[in-house]
């Protein structure tokens, strides 16, 4: 079982911001949700595995070869859909098809046709009179209309309604009953995520805070809560400790080893959810 | 192939469907040689991870309730009866010692406990 995408330590600088020691393995026939906050560098990651712009230092390996060298074959094989799909607004979907099918070796326009048709998408609609969830759709059916093996999406779920997201959840499941297929896809709506990732990948300020198997980190990882005046008991095996006026909150990693050193007879221990785990990570403490 | 999961079960979501899918085959609604579900395509069904499918898939394994043969898939194993009625024992008992632990938090005496346990009995048998 090879890796889909391998990204290596990764560094790209701007003037105000800092991409640093990006690691990133996703292995071939799973998904891996991309999750931090706004600004968090999750776009300007995916563009670095789009070779949109240039890394300063580091490797990205797509299909196990390097996504700068091959480019070409690669993003032949690569479905990517960017958060605000760019589209001529005057054309028809139908023409949109055509257009982009020609930059495609492999692209199949009965694949396409189906596609829309499952999306309840007319080729003879105009393209700035589509809804936004239907932009959507229509991207992703370009994206899956030339045979991919790796889907790439941009928060493709941001901005759409529930009946939509879970449209889009049950099209990714579908793409990977392919064992050879995997989808990289980031969002900072981490319900859609902790469905149906394998693989959750946090940044935080450019730099990666885990890059885990999803289970082990709902499984093991719990959010406990107390009274504030106790802290001090607790505080130093918490992480992302958030303090309110009356109570604490706080990740624990091992939740066993945790028991045997504390007594939690007065603390509040829940399964934690992606969201607890975005809100204390990646937050400063007040 | 329905299998009950809740987000409200504190349960972890594979321990959910194992023990879903162990239960249809101690109650025989899947029997031996019945095919099961891909673990893509179960994921894909209960809208999970495939890890979360496949790590359920393995438990059953280890119990030796399925077999899975490369290429073909998972199918339910042929256990014998005996040790499925002792399994199915050794889960009253788990659910007997539950109870009984729960009555004991309660200050519940182990003479009313007899008692109440007679008169249910009585009722449901």
């Amino acid at each position: 079982m090879g890796n889909i995408l391998e990204v290596i330590n990764l560094n790209k600088r701007f003037n105000s911001f800092a991409l640093s020691d990006i690691n990133i393995t996703l292995p071939k026939g799973y998904i891996m949700g991309f999750i931090g906050a706004n600004g968090a560098g999750k776009t300007t990651t995916i563009k670095l595995i789009m070779n949109m712009i240039r890394r300063d230092s580091g490797k990205i390996n797509i299909f196990g070869k390097d996504n700068i060298k091959y480019e070409i074959p690669i993003k032949n094989k690569i479905g990517y859909v960017h958060e605000q799909p760019i589209f001529y607004d005057d054309l028809t979907v139908g023409w949109t098809g055509n257009f982009a099918g020609k930059f495609y070796s492999d692209w199949d326009d009965e694949r396409f046709n189906e596609l829309l048709e499952k999306f309840c998408i007319k080729k003879s609609q105009i393209v700035k009179q589509l809804s936004k969830g239907t932009k959507m759709k229509t991207a992703l059916a370009l994206a899956l209309s030339h045979k991919p093996e790796l889907l790439i999406l941009d928060e493709p779920t941001s901005g759409l309604d529930p009946v939509i997201r879970d449209e889009l959840l049950d099209i990714l499941m579908e793409f990977i009953q392919n064992e050879e297929h995997g989808v990289f896809f980031s969002s900072h709506i981490t319900s859609d995520i902790e469905k149906i990732a394998d693989y959750i990948t946090l940044i935080n300020e450019g730099r990666i805070i885990f890059s885990e198997e999803k289970d082990k980190i709902l499984n093991s990882w719990k959010l406990v809560k107390g009274d504030v005046r106790k802290i001090e008991e607790y505080k130093d095996d918490l992480m992302g400790i958030k303090i309110s006026r009356t109570g604490f909150s706080g990740i624990v990693e091992d939740i066993e080893s945790f028991k045997s050193r504390h007594d939690v007879s007065s603390l509040v221990i829940d399964k934690t959810t992606l969201d607890d785990i975005l809100i204390h990570l990646t937050k400063k403490e007040n | 192939m329905f299998i009950p999961i809740s987000n409200n079960d504190p349960r972890p979501l594979y321990e959910q469907i194992f023990e879903g899918i162990k239960n249809k085959i101690l109650t025989g609604e899947l029997a031996p040689g019945d095919a099961l579900p891909s673990i893509r395509q179960l994921a894909q069904d209960l809208k999970t991870s495939v890890i979360t499918t496949k790590r359920a898939y393995f438990e059953l394994e280890q119990q030796k309730l399925i077999v899975t043969r490369p290429g073909k898939g998972s199918f339910v194993a042929d256990y014998d009866a005996d040790k499925i009625a002792s399994m199915q024992r050794a889960e009253i008992e788990q659910q007997m010692r539950k109870t009984i632990t729960e009555a004991k938090k309660n200050g519940v005496l182990k003479k009313e406990l007899e008692e109440m346990f007679r008169k249910i009995l009585e009722e449901e048998y």
